[in-house]
Protein backbone atom coordinates (compact mmCIF):
# COMPACT_ATOMS: atom_id res chain seq x y z
CA UNK A 1 0.00 0.00 0.00
CA UNK A 2 1.33 3.13 -0.62
CA UNK A 3 1.53 6.05 1.83
CA UNK A 4 0.22 9.42 1.46
CA UNK A 5 3.60 10.90 1.99
CA UNK A 6 4.94 9.07 -0.72
CA UNK A 7 3.28 11.09 -3.29
CA UNK A 8 3.32 14.41 -1.43
CA UNK A 9 6.17 14.30 0.63
CA UNK A 10 5.16 15.06 4.39
CA UNK A 11 3.41 18.34 3.37
CA UNK A 12 -0.22 19.01 3.39
CA UNK A 13 -1.55 20.08 -0.01
CA UNK A 14 -2.01 23.87 1.49
CA UNK A 15 1.59 23.76 2.82
CA UNK A 16 2.67 22.87 -0.66
CA UNK A 17 0.67 25.51 -2.14
CA UNK A 18 1.51 28.22 0.61
CA UNK A 19 5.80 27.06 -0.38
CA UNK A 20 6.64 28.68 3.19
CA UNK A 21 8.67 25.81 4.76
CA UNK A 22 9.58 24.72 8.09
CA UNK A 23 9.44 28.03 9.45
CA UNK A 24 7.06 29.63 7.59
CA UNK A 25 9.47 32.10 5.55
CA UNK A 26 9.77 29.87 2.51
CA UNK A 27 12.44 31.48 -0.07
CA UNK A 28 11.86 35.38 1.54
CA UNK A 29 15.58 35.36 2.95
CA UNK A 30 16.88 33.81 0.07
CA UNK A 31 15.12 36.43 -2.18
CA UNK A 32 15.93 39.51 -0.27
CA UNK A 33 19.33 38.53 -0.47
CA UNK A 34 19.29 38.64 -4.26
CA UNK A 35 17.34 41.39 -4.49
CA UNK A 36 19.81 43.72 -2.40
CA UNK A 37 22.79 41.77 -3.78
CA UNK A 38 21.57 43.08 -7.53
CA UNK A 39 21.28 46.93 -6.11
CA UNK A 40 24.77 46.97 -3.97
CA UNK A 41 26.05 46.36 -7.50
CA UNK A 42 25.57 49.98 -8.85
CA UNK A 43 25.23 51.65 -5.57
CA UNK A 44 28.47 50.18 -4.21
CA UNK A 45 30.10 51.26 -7.42
CA UNK A 46 28.32 54.79 -7.37
CA UNK A 47 30.19 55.40 -3.66
CA UNK A 48 33.64 53.90 -5.20
CA UNK A 49 33.81 56.39 -7.61
CA UNK A 50 32.56 58.94 -5.09
CA UNK A 51 34.84 58.40 -2.57
CA UNK A 52 38.19 58.58 -5.45
CA UNK A 53 36.70 61.90 -6.50
CA UNK A 54 36.52 63.26 -3.28
CA UNK A 55 39.74 62.48 -2.29
CA UNK A 56 41.16 65.12 -0.34
CA UNK A 57 38.49 67.32 -0.38
CA UNK A 58 37.86 69.63 2.99
CA UNK A 59 34.97 69.05 5.32
CA UNK A 60 33.16 72.06 3.70
CA UNK A 61 33.47 70.05 0.10
CA UNK A 62 32.50 66.77 1.56
CA UNK A 63 29.23 68.16 3.53
CA UNK A 64 28.24 70.27 0.08
CA UNK A 65 28.81 67.76 -2.19
CA UNK A 66 26.71 65.06 0.51
CA UNK A 67 24.07 68.32 0.58
CA UNK A 68 22.89 67.40 -2.94
CA UNK A 69 19.35 65.67 -3.29
CA UNK A 70 21.33 62.96 -5.59
CA UNK A 71 24.40 62.70 -3.81
CA UNK A 72 22.07 61.89 -0.37
CA UNK A 73 19.57 59.69 -2.08
CA UNK A 74 21.93 57.31 -3.36
CA UNK A 75 24.07 57.23 -0.08
CA UNK A 76 20.65 56.30 2.27
CA UNK A 77 19.74 53.54 -0.68
CA UNK A 78 23.41 52.84 -0.08
CA UNK A 79 23.11 52.18 3.42
CA UNK A 80 19.76 50.93 3.05
CA UNK A 81 20.68 47.96 0.40
CA UNK A 82 24.02 46.97 1.89
CA UNK A 83 23.61 46.88 5.70
CA UNK A 84 20.09 44.99 5.19
CA UNK A 85 22.50 42.71 3.02
CA UNK A 86 25.12 41.97 5.58
CA UNK A 87 22.44 41.78 8.19
CA UNK A 88 20.92 38.52 5.96
CA UNK A 89 24.65 37.41 5.52
CA UNK A 90 26.31 37.57 9.18
CA UNK A 91 22.91 35.65 9.72
CA UNK A 92 23.69 32.77 7.54
CA UNK A 93 27.36 32.70 9.00
CA UNK A 94 26.32 32.85 12.41
CA UNK A 95 23.48 29.84 11.70
CA UNK A 96 25.88 27.78 10.03
CA UNK A 97 29.03 28.21 12.38
CA UNK A 98 27.28 28.72 15.52
CA UNK A 99 25.64 25.57 17.30
CA UNK A 100 24.98 26.50 21.23
CA UNK A 101 21.64 27.63 20.98
CA UNK A 102 21.45 30.05 23.61
CA UNK A 103 24.29 31.60 21.90
CA UNK A 104 23.20 31.38 18.45
CA UNK A 105 19.92 33.45 19.26
CA UNK A 106 22.08 35.80 21.47
CA UNK A 107 24.62 36.77 18.25
CA UNK A 108 21.54 36.74 15.56
CA UNK A 109 19.58 39.33 17.60
CA UNK A 110 22.57 41.15 18.72
CA UNK A 111 23.42 41.24 14.63
CA UNK A 112 19.93 42.13 13.64
CA UNK A 113 19.76 45.17 16.55
CA UNK A 114 23.50 46.26 15.33
CA UNK A 115 22.57 46.57 11.48
CA UNK A 116 19.48 48.42 12.23
CA UNK A 117 20.91 50.90 14.99
CA UNK A 118 24.21 51.66 12.98
CA UNK A 119 21.97 52.09 9.84
CA UNK A 120 19.81 54.39 11.61
CA UNK A 121 22.60 56.28 12.81
CA UNK A 122 24.18 56.76 8.82
CA UNK A 123 20.83 57.87 7.86
CA UNK A 124 20.33 60.38 10.24
CA UNK A 125 23.80 61.73 10.03
CA UNK A 126 23.28 61.89 5.76
CA UNK A 127 20.24 63.60 6.64
CA UNK A 128 21.42 66.45 8.79
CA UNK A 129 24.36 67.17 6.49
CA UNK A 130 21.98 67.33 3.59
CA UNK A 131 19.08 68.96 4.95
CA UNK B 1 20.75 -5.22 18.67
CA UNK B 2 23.25 -3.17 19.79
CA UNK B 3 23.18 0.05 22.18
CA UNK B 4 22.81 3.64 20.39
CA UNK B 5 26.58 4.30 21.44
CA UNK B 6 27.64 1.12 19.28
CA UNK B 7 25.87 2.33 16.36
CA UNK B 8 26.91 5.73 16.29
CA UNK B 9 30.49 4.55 16.52
CA UNK B 10 29.95 2.45 13.38
CA UNK B 11 28.77 5.60 11.79
CA UNK B 12 30.82 6.74 8.49
CA UNK B 13 32.35 10.20 9.29
CA UNK B 14 32.08 13.19 6.67
CA UNK B 15 35.26 13.83 5.21
CA UNK B 16 36.97 16.55 7.69
CA UNK B 17 38.29 19.59 6.00
CA UNK B 18 41.73 18.80 7.28
CA UNK B 19 42.23 15.65 4.74
CA UNK B 20 40.49 17.32 2.18
CA UNK B 21 42.29 18.80 -0.77
CA UNK B 22 42.02 22.55 -1.11
CA UNK B 23 39.91 22.98 -4.26
CA UNK B 24 39.63 26.82 -6.12
CA UNK B 25 35.93 26.31 -5.88
CA UNK B 26 36.05 25.38 -2.46
CA UNK B 27 38.64 28.32 -1.23
CA UNK B 28 36.56 30.96 -3.29
CA UNK B 29 33.82 29.71 -1.54
CA UNK B 30 34.98 30.70 1.73
CA UNK B 31 36.83 33.70 0.84
CA UNK B 32 33.58 35.39 -0.21
CA UNK B 33 32.15 34.34 3.08
CA UNK B 34 35.35 35.96 4.58
CA UNK B 35 34.97 38.77 2.69
CA UNK B 36 31.57 39.25 3.29
CA UNK B 37 32.04 39.51 7.61
CA UNK B 38 35.04 41.74 6.80
CA UNK B 39 32.26 44.00 5.09
CA UNK B 40 29.96 43.76 7.26
CA UNK B 41 32.62 44.87 10.02
CA UNK B 42 33.91 47.83 7.65
CA UNK B 43 30.16 48.77 8.07
CA UNK B 44 31.52 50.82 11.08
CA UNK B 45 34.33 52.37 9.78
CA UNK B 46 31.58 53.88 6.85
CA UNK B 47 29.35 55.23 10.25
CA UNK B 48 32.10 56.10 11.81
CA UNK B 49 33.11 58.65 8.68
CA UNK B 50 28.88 59.50 8.21
CA UNK B 51 28.13 59.99 11.90
CA UNK B 52 31.44 62.21 12.11
CA UNK B 53 30.67 64.88 9.37
CA UNK B 54 27.10 65.01 11.10
CA UNK B 55 28.75 65.81 14.51
CA UNK B 56 31.39 68.44 13.72
CA UNK B 57 34.20 69.08 11.35
CA UNK B 58 37.00 68.16 14.71
CA UNK B 59 35.18 64.83 14.58
CA UNK B 60 35.68 64.62 10.35
CA UNK B 61 39.22 65.25 10.50
CA UNK B 62 39.64 62.64 13.31
CA UNK B 63 38.01 60.45 11.16
CA UNK B 64 40.08 61.25 8.07
CA UNK B 65 43.31 61.50 9.81
CA UNK B 66 43.01 58.07 11.22
CA UNK B 67 42.32 57.05 7.18
CA UNK B 68 45.46 58.61 6.57
CA UNK B 69 47.45 56.60 9.00
CA UNK B 70 48.77 53.23 7.58
CA UNK B 71 46.95 51.29 9.63
CA UNK B 72 43.76 52.86 7.69
CA UNK B 73 45.23 52.90 4.95
CA UNK B 74 45.93 49.23 4.93
CA UNK B 75 42.27 48.82 6.48
CA UNK B 76 41.11 50.94 3.43
CA UNK B 77 42.90 48.63 0.77
CA UNK B 78 41.57 45.60 1.85
CA UNK B 79 38.58 46.54 2.12
CA UNK B 80 38.47 47.40 -1.29
CA UNK B 81 39.72 44.05 -2.66
CA UNK B 82 37.24 42.43 -0.27
CA UNK B 83 34.77 44.34 -1.65
CA UNK B 84 35.63 43.92 -5.09
CA UNK B 85 35.73 40.43 -4.39
CA UNK B 86 32.40 39.89 -3.13
CA UNK B 87 30.73 42.22 -5.62
CA UNK B 88 32.97 40.14 -8.77
CA UNK B 89 32.20 36.59 -6.89
CA UNK B 90 28.56 38.11 -5.82
CA UNK B 91 28.21 38.10 -10.07
CA UNK B 92 29.22 34.94 -10.46
CA UNK B 93 27.02 33.94 -7.97
CA UNK B 94 23.87 35.36 -9.58
CA UNK B 95 24.89 34.12 -12.28
CA UNK B 96 24.98 30.21 -10.78
CA UNK B 97 20.65 31.14 -9.34
CA UNK B 98 19.55 31.99 -13.01
CA UNK B 99 20.96 28.62 -13.78
CA UNK B 100 24.19 28.98 -16.00
CA UNK B 101 28.15 28.33 -15.16
CA UNK B 102 27.08 25.42 -13.09
CA UNK B 103 29.26 23.21 -15.02
CA UNK B 104 32.56 22.13 -13.05
CA UNK B 105 34.69 24.01 -16.13
CA UNK B 106 32.55 26.71 -16.47
CA UNK B 107 32.43 27.24 -12.50
CA UNK B 108 36.60 26.98 -12.60
CA UNK B 109 36.59 29.95 -15.65
CA UNK B 110 34.11 31.73 -14.16
CA UNK B 111 36.57 31.72 -10.78
CA UNK B 112 39.61 32.86 -12.60
CA UNK B 113 37.19 35.44 -13.83
CA UNK B 114 36.36 36.79 -10.68
CA UNK B 115 40.09 36.83 -9.53
CA UNK B 116 40.91 38.63 -12.79
CA UNK B 117 37.79 41.10 -12.30
CA UNK B 118 39.09 41.82 -8.57
CA UNK B 119 42.47 42.67 -9.64
CA UNK B 120 41.14 45.18 -12.30
CA UNK B 121 39.04 46.88 -10.34
CA UNK B 122 41.05 47.59 -7.16
CA UNK B 123 44.03 48.81 -9.46
CA UNK B 124 41.35 50.87 -11.58
CA UNK B 125 40.32 52.24 -8.59
CA UNK B 126 43.86 53.32 -6.30
CA UNK B 127 45.39 54.12 -9.22
CA UNK B 128 42.21 56.90 -10.04
CA UNK B 129 42.62 57.89 -6.59
CA UNK B 130 46.54 58.30 -6.15
CA UNK B 131 46.80 59.76 -9.74
CA UNK B 132 43.88 62.62 -8.79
Amino acid sequence: MKLKWENHGIKTHLGRARGLGSAGHGSDHWMKQRVTAIANIPLVLWLVFSIVSLKGASYKEFTSWLSEPLNAILMILFILSTFYHAKLGSQVVTEDYIHNEGLKIFKLIGQKLFFFGLGVACIFSILKIAL
Amino acid sequence: MSNSSEIKAKRPLSPHLQVYKPQMTSTLSILHRACGVALALGTLMVAWWLIAAATSEAAYGIAMGFASTPLGGFMIFGWSVALFYHLSNGVRHLFWDMGYLLKIEDAYKAGYLVLLSTAILTCAAWCLALAS
